[in-house]
């Protein structure tokens, strides 16, 4: 266990703790540039894949592990990330901006949106949400003058300072592209987290009442939850959109937000290392499924095998562990740490009777 | 003109009034304590003066500012803190963070330049640390700085939860029972607290309390409701011998009234 000495209020402010801590990140940062020399091109798109998803599951933690509002609508803003980056791109705008652009209408529009859904709290704002998924699919079939509706659209090549980027010919690129995003959003919720706008947020996800009281502007707290976290998750769509080199209206369909929604929770919920191992479950759980049909079923697909398998992992993971992989590790970590003091209930959760929540 | 007046105020749920045509003031420098029987409408008064209920009739002034105007989260931006009773801390976050939101209405810095984490960014959150580190200081919570809430025993929650409130540096603090489920050296402890919170700190404190105890050796001024109308006010010696205050307490005496046993 280490102990900390502070002399400073730095200390508590940086990012990193100690020089250890930031080694640690450092050392990760520099295995992710130097992953392409390592695999070979499948494996190096696969990892693009998880970075994508991170992207996307970055923008759903804000506001369902930071702000506590459930989403099931994100594969909405997803899908309007995508086909408002690629329609720019088609005009014609430059893709950085375009791509950034892109990310800012998300945002706005979600905050829009959040305006009159964020008065439903709980499980009807997750109903809500859902609606809009929903609606979503039919949106893009019936605006088939700009989305092509279920023909679906090519993603263009990315053209970044006239420098091409496609997948095909230069996975490398791209996967350092990605992992440019990934750094970038992250470094954003993280300075949010330590920062005024961070602390409103959880003090909206853990009181509402006394962070009222405290002076914080609940409803427009969550709006610009709902707007950051839109904004992030649109990155992440026209990323997933341009990834694959061809989307229609099924690709951004609902099951995609309850995919986000279970890889946050199977991640780790309220954690940024959460969103990163969800992503990686998420990615590669597909293909570990079809490497053991392959070993086992000799090729005979099994319908539906995937999404029940997901819903499997989901169920075990909120009745055995509700602070995913990201708390089970923490949870390892101590009892290392403590070794041999660590006590079993020591991340047990207090119910806490008498809310004053009853005021509403 | 005092800090706060609420004058001839009424709050109605449906049928019943909660708070019944009530009146009073808080001098600025004042403690000035609410007691009464359960159900009189002390908290009640509490989530008038924060608006999380609107009175059907009168009006609520701080410092001369109509407090009814305001939208609940506004009400902190006039120097108005407040605890409550049944603690709503941020369970899932530390001590610090917990105080530190209650800097919250001394923000300055936008959403944009937070999340570039911009030096002006890092020089508003040391200072709002400094401010919350002399809270800490003065309530001793330095073991507890990076505990989370939801590991806490009550008693620290309850001081946790005073700090919340000063960490705002309010001009009027709002306690909601303080002492209640505290131990003999908690309640001390919190009386000392008022009284630097008073005297060194020159915050206005007005208080629910049932530990009469408490309340006369803190307070200067005592209000006593029952069924949401003022019963007496006073200083806490001629409020606790006052007639209706013993009446709505323990009931009338039949043996002196009648003379005979009933």
């Amino acid at each position: 266990m280490k102990f900390h000495f502070k002399t400073d209020y730095d200390q508590d402010i940086r990012m990193f703790p100690d020089w250890w801590n930031f080694s640690l990140y450092a050392a990760l940062l520099v295995l992710a540039l130097c992953l392409p020399l390592l695999i070979d091109p499948f494996f190096l798109g696969e990892a693009t894949n998880v970075l994508i998803w991170a992207t996307a599951g970055l923008g759903l933690m804000l506001l369902t592990g930071q702000t506590g509002q459930v989403s099931l609508g994100h594969s909405a803003f997803m899908a309007l990330g995508c086909y408002s980056c690629v329609l720019m791109m088609e005009a014609n705008v430059p893709f950085l901006a375009a791509f950034l652009l892109a990310g800012v209408i998300t945002g706005i529009v979600g905050a829009l949106i959040a305006i009159p859904a964020l008065k439903l709290h709980g499980v009807y704002l997750a109903i809500a949400t859902l609606a809009l998924a929903i609606l979503a699919d039919d949106i893009i079939v019936l605006l088939k003058e700009w989305t092509d509706g279920v023909n679906g659209k090519m993603s263009p090549p990315i053209d970044l300072f006239g420098y091409e980027i496609s997948r095909w010919n230069n996975p490398v690129e791209w996967y350092y592209l990605t992992l440019a995003v990934v750094l970038m959003v992250t470094l954003f919720y993280r300075n949010l987290l330590r920062a005024p706008l961070g602390r409103a947020f959880a003090a909206v996800r853990d009181s509402e009442i006394s962070a009222q009281a405290m002076g914080v502007n609940v409803a427009q707290t969550k709006t610009i939850a709902f707007g950051i976290s839109c904004a992030i998750t649109g990155l992440g769509g026209a990323l997933m959109g341009l990834f694959a080199g061809a989307f229609n209206n099924e690709t951004f369909n609902f099951l995609l937000s309850i995919q986000l929604l279970m890889m946050i929770v199977v991640g780790g919920l309220g954690f940024i290392h959460g969103a990163f191992l969800g992503a990686v479950v998420i990615a590669f759980l597909p293909q570990v499924l079809s490497m053991t049909t392959d070993l086992f079923g000799r090729g005979v697909a099994i319908p539906g095998l995937e999404s029940g398998v997901f819903g499997v992992i989901l169920i075990l993971f909120i009745l055995f562990e509700p602070m995913g992989l990201y708390g089970r590790w923490l949870k390892i970590r101590t009892f290392l740490e403590l070794f041999p003091f660590a006590r079993k209930d020591m991340f047990k959760r207090q119910k806490s009777y008498l809310k004053t929540e009853r005021l509403r | 003109m005092s800090l706060l007046e609420i004058d001839s105020v009424t709050l109605k749920f449906g049928g019943l009034t909660a708070v019944n045509n009530l009146s009073m003031k808080v001098e600025e420098g004042q403690v000035f304590a609410l007691v009464g029987p359960n159900g009189a409408g002390k908290s009640t008064v509490f989530n008038l003066i924060s608006r999380f209920y609107t009175p059907v009739s009168g009006s609520i002034t701080f410092d001369g500012k109509d407090v009814l105007k305001l939208a609940p989260h506004d009400v902190p931006q006039l120097g108005i803190a407040r605890t409550f009773q049944n603690i709503e801390l941020f369970h899932q976050a530390t001590v610090l963070q917990n105080l530190l939101v209650g800097r919250h209405r001394h923000r300055q810095t936008n959403m944009i330049s937070q999340m570039l984490h911009l030096p002006s960014v890092r020089a508003e959150e040391r200072a709002h640390r400094h401010a919350v580190e002399e809270v800490i200081d003065l309530l001793d919570l330095q073991p507890y700085r990076n505990s989370r809430i939801a590991g806490l025993p009550y008693g620290v929650r309850k001081v946790v939860e005073l700090g919340r409130a000063l960490a705002s540096k309010p001009r009027l603090l709002l306690l909601d029972e303080p002492a209640s489920g505290l131990s003999v050296e908690e309640t001390q402890n919190m009386r000392w607290w008022i009284d630097d919170i008073r005297r060194h700190m020159k915050i206005t404190v007005l208080m629910v309390e049932h530990d009469m105890g408490l309340v006369s050796k803190v307070c200067d001024r005592v209000l006593a409701l029952a069924d949401g109308a003022k019963l007496a006010e006073g200083t806490p010696a001629e409020v606790q011998s006052h007639p209706s205050v013993i009446e709505a307490y323990l009931g009338t005496n039949a043996v002196s009234k009648g003379g005979k046993v009933a």
